[in-house]
């Protein structure tokens, strides 16, 4: 074909695919780590509370979990502002939003997690005179982890994706630096096969040190 | 000698002690005591209650009415009589004092031996980590798992395993340790290593009572047996007397005559 594949202008740009990349993951790991926070105490709640919390919480999971990213995205940065008086930068913005969004499927994960584990072991918990706070920090939590390592690694490499979408709010991640390269070059296959390339890697990475972390856990099974 | 007339003596004292699984009565007015020093074994056929009231007596289950006093100390409830239940950390300080060894071992899967043991003697009793470390050592030893120290659940056998869980109820001194079927879950092969654990326990003076299908077992170890049948105690005596084939007890004879026709 007509087509000759040139990668020069992308290396001339490469820092935009670089920073791009540093800056999904941080988004990615900022938003998981308030996911978590969220994902942990909404779960252990949910596990303890009555029926008004639960039929709450469920909600916020259902909700989150029907509405596409890109709608809660544009939300959240266009549409909450001109609601209260607001003022965030779109970067802020979408850590906001996905840690809201990483929350609710991590409330899921930890919670069929906490759900799993033996009745026999927390009876254990309550027999050696543990409190129930005590049975939830070194008996309940530590083996909830162990059950859901597989489920959070596969979560945790969505959620990094989904950095992507920032791009719609012009955050200059991975994706948004692929959009600038094209739009100034016109290098489009080059520049989305080299992006392609970095999501896969970093994907990859990621997936390796979270197995590696699985099978340490698995061995004390 | 009548157990009635020596309640106060005794370490454990359970009383008219009734509960229901909605329509089902699976404790009626069930009474026992258990002195110190003393090995009660509870018998009878599956579903008769043995397993709930053993759980009663520690308050992993609740009861509908009567009264458990361990030292004198009601268990679940304030006061005998009412229904207030104790606060969580009451609760947990209790429950401290009765050791319970499960059918299912339940060992933390993800600590070790030794850290199955030291858990409740560091977070419960306070102790320093090399101090529970010392003692998670010797429990281990007594129960010939001195080797097996920083071996995870998954590595050890089911009786290790139950020997693990022997240890780390008597790491905890308890007034009283409580046995839920401990060798239910094991290969024939392996009952003999647990039990002899619980024998050398016995002799050192631990106060128990444990529910056991192990006849031949409750016959040498226990001081009395409690034969229990559709939620009460239909026979309390010292073995000889409760596992003698002629007893007059209708259900007792029942019972030991299926379980000599399916054991031997």
């Amino acid at each position: 074909m007509g087509y000759a594949l040139n990668f020069n202008l992308i290396w001339r740009h490469f820092d935009k695919l670089w920073g791009g990349l540093l800056l999904s993951l941080e988004l990615a790991v900022i938003s998981i780590a308030v996911g978590i926070v969220i994902g942990l105490v909404l779960a252990v709640w949910y596990v303890s509370a009555g029926r008004v919390v639960r039929a709450t919480i469920a909600a916020y999971v259902e909700f989150i979990r029907n509405v596409p990213l890109i709608l809660l995205v544009y939300l959240v940065f266009y549409g909450l502002p001109t609601v209260v008086d607001l003022a965030y930068s779109a970067p802020t913005s979408f850590v906001l939003t996905l840690s809201v969004y990483s929350g609710a499927y991590l409330v899921e994960v930890f919670r069929s997690g906490l759900e799993a584990v033996p009745r026999g072991q927390l009876d254990a918990g309550k027999a050696i005179g543990l409190t129930p706070w005590q049975r939830l920090l070194h008996v309940r939590l530590p083996t909830m982890l162990r059950i859901t390592l597989p489920a959070l690694s596969n979560t945790f490499i969505s959620l990094f994706k989904d950095t992507s979408i920032a791009s719609v709010i012009s955050v200059p991640e991975l994706t948004y630096g692929a959009q600038w390269i094209n739009f100034n070059t016109f290098r489009i296959v080059e520049v989305y096969l080299v992006t392609t390339a970095m999501y896969l890697v970093t994907g990859y990475a990621l997936l390796f040190a979270l197995r590696l972390v699985e099978r340490r856990f698995r061995a004390a099974r | 000698m009548s157990d009635a007339t020596n309640a106060s003596s005794a370490l454990l004292d359970v009383r008219d002690v009734s509960k229901a699984f909605g329509a089902v009565e699976v404790l009626r007015s069930v009474s026992l005591q258990v002195k110190r020093g003393e090995v009660v074994t509870v018998i009878g056929p599956s579903g008769s209650g043995k397993t709930t009231l053993l759980r009663c007596v520690n308050f992993l289950e609740s009861y509908d009415s009567g009264s458990i006093r361990i030292d004198g100390r009601e268990v679940g409830y304030r006061e005998a009589g009412t229904r207030q239940r104790r606060s969580e950390r009451d609760l947990a300080a209790m429950r401290a004092e009765t050791g319970m060894v499960f059918q299912s071992f339940n060992l933390f899967p993800h600590l070790t031996a030794a850290g199955n043991i030291m858990l409740g003697l560091t977070k419960v009793r306070g102790k320093s980590q090399s101090e529970a470390r010392k003692a998670a050592e010797h429990w281990l030893g007594r129960v010939g798992l001195a080797h097996k120290a920083d071996s995870l659940p998954a590595e050890l056998s089911g009786g290790q395993q139950q020997r693990v869980g022997i240890a780390r109820a008597v790491a905890m001194e308890p007034k009283i340790l409580l046995l839920d079927e401990i060798t239910s879950a094991l290969d024939p092969e392996l009952v003999g290593e647990v039990l002899a654990v619980v024998r050398s326990l016995a002799e050192d003076g631990m106060t128990m009572l444990m529910v056991t299908h192990e006849m031949a077992f409750a016959r040498d170890a226990s001081s009395r047996i409690v034969f229990m049948a559709d939620g009460g105690v239909s026979a309390v005596g010292p073995p000889k007397e409760i596992l003698a084939a002629e007893t007059s007890n209708e259900r007792l004879r029942t019972f030991l005559a299926r379980f000599r026709a399916s054991h031997f």
